[in-house]
């Protein structure tokens, strides 16, 4: 009969991985869930603050209203998001390739953890899929407004 | 102890005694059927008698405006068309957008129709000049003549506003844009009488209005 040692090493080995795959695990469930909660609040404002001229898809109003569905535009300019949302913005901007000039309103009695929970919605909604986005963050973004 | 005869089995025996009684139920139920009365569109408004005729319903008086290419437009621009009407302004960021979303659908089903037209009034006389409104009509993509866009003093819009087309609309400085308004899409038919009127940021008032305008229509083609 064989020693059973290397048995046992194997047996404690695995045990071990198993264990640190379940806590990498459940790091990253709450991170997602914690990701998860943000966009649901997040829907919740977009209903309220935003739905009425980007729309329930995000499909926006002729040339009136941008799409939100560009995920490049909503890529390359993540960090503005949020001064667009608390200052509201003018400038011209282009959206699919179409140009769009018209004022958007200001939100200025958002809080950092709405306009964090908004564009988490947004930015994981309509084909974008960027993850995460912290209210320090959104802290950060807004201390580098023009 | 006999067993009850279940539907289908009186059915069959009729079917096989009777064959012309069976045919004359089912052709008394088909008559039934096809002959359900037409659904009508009411009649909205103050109504009066007359001597000469039995009721005089309220319908949209004459009026003149301009239209986003600076044209006066009067009721005769309505005249033999069914119209979409309601009141907006430009800058207005909470309902309009959705209100003009859903016009602009309903619009898209009946592009060059001859009978179905769209008319919407601007309630902010300080800003929307006919050439915003004309911007604003290319912006949404719906600058034609089955679409007008109409601009008038306060009084004059204000005034079909609340007495004739019976939609709210007010300055409020409190409110975020500076107005309130309500956001009724009012069905005129041409007769110019109101048959109807909905909530144009409400999904299912707007359901039933595309499901009222070919039941308006259907009234003139007889």
């Amino acid at each position: 009969m064989q020693s059973p040692i290397p048995y046992r090493k194997l047996l404690v080995r695995m045990i071990f991985l198993i264990t640190l795959t379940v806590i990498i695990y459940s790091c990253q469930d709450a991170e997602r869930l914690n990701q998860d909660i943000y966009y649901t609040n997040g829907r919740d404002i977009y209903i309220k603050k935003c739905q009425n001229c980007h729309g329930d898809k995000g499909q926006g109003l002729g040339q009136l209203v941008p799409p939100l569905t560009d995920t490049v535009y909503l890529k390359e300019n993540k960090r503005k998001i949020a001064c667009f949302i608390k200052n509201g913005m003018s400038e011209k901007i282009m959206v699919h390739g179409q140009s769009y000039e018209d004022k958007m309103p200001a939100f200025p009695e958002m809080a950092n953890i709405d306009i964090a929970q908004v564009t988490v919605y947004i930015s994981n909604s309509f084909g974008n899929n960027q993850g995460m986005y912290t209210t320090e963050a959104v802290a950060a973004d807004l201390k580098a407004c023009p | 102890m006999p067993k009850l005869p279940t539907f289908v089995q009186i059915l069959f025996s009729m079917k096989l005694k009777f064959p012309p009684l069976f045919i004359l139920m089912l052709f008394i139920a088909a008559t039934i059927v096809s002959c359900s009365p037409d659904r009508k569109l009411p009649i909205y408004g103050q109504r009066t008698l007359s001597s000469t005729v039995d009721t005089i319903y309220q319908t949209i008086p004459a009026f003149s405006l301009l239209n986003q290419d600076s044209m006066l437009i009067n009721n005769k621009t309505f005249d033999n068309k069914v119209y979409i009407a309601d009141f907006f302004f430009t800058s207005c960021s909470t309902i309009c957008p959705e209100m003009h979303r859903n016009m602009k659908n309903i619009f898209e089903q009946y592009k060059d129709s001859p009978d179905l037209m769209f008319l919407s009034h601007t309630i902010d006389f300080k800003y929307d000049k006919p050439h915003v409104l004309k911007k604003y009509a290319q912006k949404l993509g719906v600058d034609v003549p089955q679409w007008q866009f109409a601009y008038g003093t306060k009084e004059d819009i204000y005034k079909l506003a609340e007495q004739n087309y019976l939609v709210a609309v007010n300055e409020d400085s409190t409110a975020r844009d500076g107005y309130i308004h309500q956001g009724w899409l009012v069905l005129i038919d041409k007769e110019k009488r109101i048959r109807g009127a909905y909530d144009g940021t409400n999904k299912e008032a707007v359901a039933q209005l595309i499901k009222d305008i070919p039941v308006l229509l259907a009234e003139y083609k007889k």
